[in-house]
């Protein structure tokens, strides 16, 4: 699949500057591809090269960190992971909604993500000291790895920016949040019934907000099993509901 | 100008500085911490295949302890290690991967029974223990006598990230996101906390602590070709350097990875080998085992990376556009083992090769992966030279890895440091010496002066283009202070370095934005960042031995006769062109490890002459303790007790000890 001239590729990217008052508008910008172009390297090439301005966000640029959620045409995904060889001669680009806008491709999910970490209070919950010294408690090796299955969401904010209820009510915890319940519920390390879970996401912000469409399962960069985790903790909490 | 005071400032928020300030916190102490971006984003979330800690709870690790982790990382350190430290660091490994796995992190778990795992190319069946179901497992990795690596399938780090991460947000810790620490405020030998800038405002803050905590990770990006994330610029290390008090360690051992993806630099883990994938050259053919017949792909990082390097000089690279690589085998592993304890391998060579590594091989090569060097501690995590600034993590040299480090000792050492200074930290907070006693004039003078260097920047005349120096040094680093070093290159190296921050000097910046302004970022980075290279460049200069990743072509043993030393660089003058190095013996007599073969690699070293005294007074010893327990005798060895917090001190138990 190697032509001898490369595709002219056309960045349109949604800019904006909320500090300075400048309002989103769509600019395009013109790149050359190359072999095994991601779309991290095509917007460090327009920074360097067309406009130093221009605001995105990556870290690992290896699909591990979560830091590179946009809408790739219209689409959330993580443009580190994003050949340009997968897309046409066109890509717009724009930032992720939901969240709070910074500039151009940069938006921040860091809060949000903190507030929902707070909020659903994403920890262990236990009330012993852990003896250090001591041989660890045991698990069942299956189980670790039921609980690793939940644990890979790397809060990029994708499932969010694709949730209809998310753009409907702001207090939505989301699939990101809904994931994380069924992570800690999973885990018998985690002292927390499932009458403290009700406390948390029963009700319309929670998981009967949730209508089940699914924007969040297609878009989710690590495939987590969005769909059956939020039936199913909706089996769970209709029935603590119904108590 | 605003002003924030707190107890203490962490600057950093991956898993070194999250493990600190939980630790402070907890003795009762205020703590912020601060992160370039949200902390679960830190590179730490990048590690995949594991943390070494000495359970021993596989059938492969049996017998394990403190004492062969020690052995391990002293002779992966080539004998650069602070032998105390790495005692300590031993001692509390255990503890951390304990008390992570009661946070939350879902190791994986030892499965009583047979099973068939691959070892040196071939099935073999290994048999787990009744006893040990459920317990935390462990695979093989390079350069470690037993099976020591405690994983999360290949997502370690993630994994411990996340829960170390929402530890630090259950104690109510806040993290201020985007703020990067500029500039830190000192007087007289006493650290006061940092200058700090919002990256999304512009705007530049005072923050005053009694106790400041450096954690902000590896340097790698002063290189072109290197497996770290963009965040890291070492902007943490400069800072401490910029103080003119504090000084930087051993800045010229610089790790480079043996499988990251050809060209773009991204990791597969080490993991692939201890699982026991292959390298193999453009014929197809297995060729570690011709150079390294005791450990093959498993000798230590520097070890393998160099015979890689030696195996394409020799004409068995594999051509590819890009130039020359290797292949990495892990086929043989079968796509079951790929699905389960390599997915991020897979979701890596899917998205970014476009192949399925069950079946097609890895293009891969060495690149930039650590930076052993950072600022100099004691093993209390105290910085050489200002009291109140501490460091801890991939940013510090207290000094565990010397001149190499092995692989899943790293994400261990940041949780463990995390524990250690952490509770440092809080003794001298609550110490006569951990009183706050800043004018608030010096704060001012501290954050006019950098307001005044951003200034420079944004309304000066300079014509010179940051992205252009970066350009430059990343590409001298990787071309001439690389893999294999040469008097010659590293003084050309050198040179070059120095004229580039001459010219940085001169960086002008075209947006003129004051609040997010990458362009303005990229230009201070950079000015900092030659400064950290020329500490590299010109450490290995003047290094004239080949020590664990640090090779001298024109000297190629190692010479403990005359280099059993630290490199410690300086930067008193701002307007100096090279770091000032001064050197730090390290003491022979008092190792508990005295140097010699590492048991792979070279085997010409230089002796030290203390060496051999030094050999027959520790056989006295062993023979005069006779059937004393291994505490005892290690105790009359090389006593670290002392640096152990008290409250870590207890002795790790293990399963079928006699208790
Ligand atoms: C791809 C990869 C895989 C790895 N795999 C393994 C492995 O399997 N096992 C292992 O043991 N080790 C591994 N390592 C090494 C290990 O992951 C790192 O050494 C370790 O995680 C570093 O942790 P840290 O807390 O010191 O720094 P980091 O996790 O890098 O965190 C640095 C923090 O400092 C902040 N920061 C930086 N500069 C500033 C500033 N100026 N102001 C404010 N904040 C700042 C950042 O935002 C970040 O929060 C791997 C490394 C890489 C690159
Ligand atoms: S659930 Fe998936 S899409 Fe949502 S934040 Fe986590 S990784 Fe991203
Ligand atoms: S299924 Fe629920 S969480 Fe997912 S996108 Fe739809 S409403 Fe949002
Ligand atoms: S930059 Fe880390 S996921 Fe894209």
């Amino acid at each position: 699949m190697t032509t001898d001239t490369p595709r002219q590729l056309t960045l349109r990217i949604l800019r904006s500057s909320p500090s300075e008052g400048i309002e989103p508008h769509w600019q395009d910008f013109r790149v050359e591809e190359a072999e095994g172009m991601t779309l991290f390297i095509a917007l460090n090439e327009v920074r360097d090269t067309l406009d130093p301005s221009l605001q995105f966000d990556f870290v690992c640029r290896a699909g591990i960190c979560g830091s590179c959620g946009m809408l790739i045409d219209g689409r959330p995904g993580l443009a580190c992971r994003s050949l340009t060889r997968d897309f046409g001669p066109l890509i717009t680009l724009a930032p992720l909604p939901v969240f709070a806008l910074i500039g151009d491709l940069s938006v921040d999910t860091g809060s949000w993500m903190r507030g929902t970490a707070e909020r659903l209070e994403t920890w262990i919950h236990s009330q012993a000291e852990p003896d250090l010294t001591a041989v660890e408690a045991k698990m069942e090796p299956e189980l670790a790895e039921a609980i690793y299955e939940l644990d890979r969401c790397i809060e990029c904010g994708c499932c969010v920016a694709g949730c209809g209820t998310l753009r409907m009510r702001e207090d939505f915890v989301g699939a990101v949040g809904l994931n994380k319940i069924a992570r800690f519920r999973l885990d018998p390390r985690d002292e927390r019934s499932d009458e403290d879970y009700y406390e948390l996401i029963g009700d319309d912000a929670g998981v009967f907000g949730c209508m089940s469409l699914l924007g969040c399962h297609d878009v989710c960069p690590k495939g987590l099993p969005l769909q059956t985790q939020i039936a199913f903790l909706r089996r769970k909490m209709v029935a603590v509901g119904l108590k | 100008m605003r002003i924030l005071y707190t107890d203490v400032l962490v600057i950093g928020g991956g898993l070194a500085g999250l493990r600190a300030a939980v630790g402070a916190r907890r003795r009762g102490h205020d703590v912020i911490i601060l992160s370039l971006v949200p902390a679960k984003r830190s590179h730490s979330a990048a590690a995949q295949g594991g943390m070494q800690a000495s359970l021993g709870n596989t059938a492969r690790g049996e017998g394990d302890n403190e004492d062969v982790h020690f052995e391990d990382t002293v002779r992966g350190s080539d004998w650069g290690c602070d032998q105390a430290v790495a005692r300590l660091f031993v001692h509390a490994a255990p503890q951390a991967v304990r008390e992570l796995a009661a946070w939350g992190v879902p190791w994986n778990r030892v499965r009583a029974g047979e099973r068939e795992v691959v070892m040196d190319g071939r099935r073999v069946t290994l048999s787990e223990r009744p006893e040990a179901h459920g317990l935390i497992a462990a695979r093989d990795f390079g350069g470690t006598k037993k099976w020591r690596t405690c994983y999360v399938s290949d997502g370690t780090g993630h994994g411990m990230l996340y829960a170390v991460s929402d530890k630090a947000v259950a104690e109510g810790i806040p993290v201020h996101e985007r703020m990067e620490a500029i500039a830190l405020i000192h007087e007289g030998g006493r650290c006061h906390g940092a200058i700090v800038r919002n990256l999304v405002t512009g705007e530049l803050v005072a923050y005053v602590a009694k106790a400041t905590c450096i954690a902000t990770g590896g340097f790698g990006r002063i290189y072109r070709v290197t497996s770290n994330a963009v965040i890291n610029e070492g902007i943490g290390a400069a800072i401490a350097l910029e103080t003119g008090a504090a000084c930087l360690g051993n800045m010229e051992a610089v790790q480079f990875h043996p499988t990251t993806i050809f060209p773009a630099g991204i990791l597969v883990t080490e993991g692939c080998r201890g699982d026991g994938g292959l390298l193999k050259d453009a014929a197809g053919h297995r060729f570690m085992p011709d150079y390294e017949p005791e450990k093959k792909e498993l000798a230590s990082r520097d070890v393998v990376s160099r015979r890689m390097e030696e195996h394409i000089r020799a004409g068995h690279g594999v051509n590819s556009r890009f130039g020359e690589h290797l292949w990495l085998d892990i086929t043989l592993l079968g796509a079951a083992h790929i699905d389960s304890r390599l997915r991020e391998v897979k979701e890596i060579c899917r998205h970014f090769l476009g192949i399925d590594p069950a079946r097609d091989f890895i293009p891969v090569r060495p690149a930039q992966h650590y930076s052993m060097g950072g600022i100099r501690t004691d093993a209390r995590g105290e910085a050489y030279g200002l009291a109140g600034l501490f460091a801890c993590g991939e940013a510090a040299c207290w000094d565990l890895h010397g001149f190499n480090r092995l692989g899943g000792n790293s994400v261990a050492e940041t949780v463990v440091a995390g524990m250690i200074v952490g509770e440092n930290i809080a003794d001298f907070v609550e110490s006569s010496a951990g009183e706050l006693r800043v004018s608030t004039a010096l704060v001012q003078e501290f954050l006019a002066a950098e307001q005044a260097k951003l200034d420079t920047l944004l309304q000066g005349n300079g014509n010179e283009s940051a992205t252009e120096i970066r350009r430059r040094m990343q590409d001298i680093m990787t071309d001439k202070v690389g893999i294999f070093r040469r008097g010659d290159l590293l003084a050309e190296a050198v040179d070059e370095l120095q004229a580039l921050l001459q010219r940085s000097r001169r960086i002008g910046v075209a947006t003129r934005r004051p609040g997010s302004n990458p362009e303005l970022v990229a230009a201070y980075r950079v000015q900092k960042m030659l400064k950290l290279a020329l500490c590299v460049a010109y450490g290995a200069l003047q290094r004239t031995e080949s020590r664990g990743a640090h090779y001298r072509e024109d000297h190629p043993r190692r010479d403990d006769a005359n280099w059993l030393k630290r490199t410690l660089a300086s930067w008193s003058d701002p307007f100096q062109t090279l770091p000032t190095l001064a050197y730090e013996a390290l003491d022979v007599r008092r190792m508990e490890l005295p140097p010699g073969w590492r048991g792979y690699g070279a085997r010409d070293a230089i002796e030290h002459p203390a060496t051999a005294p030094r050999a027959v007074e520790i056989a006295t010893i062993r023979e005069a303790f006779g059937h004393a327990d291994r505490y005892t005798v290690q105790q009359a060895l090389m006593p670290y007790e002392h640096l152990v917090p008290v409250r870590f001190r207890g002795r790790n138990e293990r399963l079928g000890d006699a208790s």
